[in-house]
């Protein structure tokens, strides 16, 4: 065998060891964004999900003006963090309208009263049909849905505190 | 002795964090469907779509709640008389084809073609240079 051949065994190697080292230090991004950004909203209308409270039809988002739709549940724990931070929101002028994902009215409002309450509407999604047809993976996650009705972003995950700002940008884009 | 004995006790009054809902699975989720016939398309399918929380089994295989959702989406859907084919191509436009476990024929999946015919390619041209090597010795 000719002399530089004799390297590409230890080469190979190290491609592969290197290519396992950096999987490890970053992993993966597994989540699944939702294909819907830039398309209408699909149809849907929600029961309410606690008494005292209207529920959510997609008809109710083409208002002119964007809202951000929060998938949310009372069993979902970074729920309960990003509650905090959807309140900053809601105090700086945004629209949130809640889907609660399989869950009881009692529970709702139970995590309502301890968290906070910054929804204008909460639908109740008991078998997650609406999150899927939104394309959406899991709770938390929100989107935002321009006045005419078209999904322009989507978050998946909490709304940290330091996302605020970048929230507050897409509502504005979203006008 | 006491300190073993208090773990232990703390541990079973211990709730775990419950990153599950209260409520029941859907109907259809793990139910087969009267007529065995759309229930064997339904099991066709579901074995074929990827659970988004368990990436790696189809929803037919996970446990997710969201799995045990999507399998009584596709049940009921299936029971309606709606074709399997609409249903993937109905949750590919919600998620991209990552969630279909059927390789498309798009560009995408070219590579996948090509690669092993490469392959085949270049180990037959190694033998034929062997042989070669070898009948000039």
């Amino acid at each position: 065998m000719s002399k530089p051949w004799r390297f590409i065994p230890l080469i190979l190697l190290g491609l592969v060891v290197a290519g396992l080292v950096w999987r490890l230090s970053t992993p993966a991004d597994t989540s699944v964004g939702s294909k819907l950004a830039g398309q209408s909203v699909p149809a849907f209308a929600l029961d309410p999900a606690i008494a005292g409270k209207p529920g959510l039809a997609s008809s109710g988002l083409v208002t002119g003006a964007p809202h951000l739709v929060n998938n949310f549940a009372s069993w979902c724990v970074p729920c309960r963090t990003e509650a905090g931070v959807l309140r900053e929101l809601k105090a700086r002028g945004v629209t949130i309208e809640g889907i609660a994902i399989r869950d009881r009215p009692g529970d709702v409002a139970r995590f309502l009263a301890r968290y906070g309450d910054p929804y204008d509407r909460i639908g109740s999604d008991p078998q997650s049909a609406v999150q899927i047809a939104l394309g959406s993976s899991g709770v938390p996650e929100s989107f935002i849905v321009d006045g005419r009705g078209i999904i322009r972003y989507q978050h998946i995950g909490p709304i940290e505190a330091g996302e605020v700002g970048r929230i507050l940008e897409r509502m504005e884009e979203a006008k | 002795m006491i300190r073993s004995g208090l773990l232990a006790v703390l541990l079973a009054l211990a709730t775990p964090a419950l990153a599950d809902s209260s409520l029941p699975p859907a109907h259809w989720a793990d139910r087969q469907l009267p007529d065995a016939g759309a229930e064997k398309q339904a099991q066709a399918l579901m074995d074929e779509i990827r659970c988004l929380v368990c990436q790696g089994q189809s929803i037919a295989d996970s446990d997710a709640e969201l799995a045990g959702d999507m399998r009584d989406l596709v049940r009921r859907r299936i029971a309606k008389g709606e074709k399997p084919s609409a249903i993937r191509t109905w949750l590919i436009a919600r998620y991209g084809s990552w969630i279909s476990y059927r390789p498309t024929s798009g560009p995408a999946s070219l590579p996948l073609w090509l690669v092993p015919l490469g392959l085949l390619l270049a180990g037959g041209l190694l033998v034929v240079r062997r042989i070669k090597l070898r009948g000039n010795r």
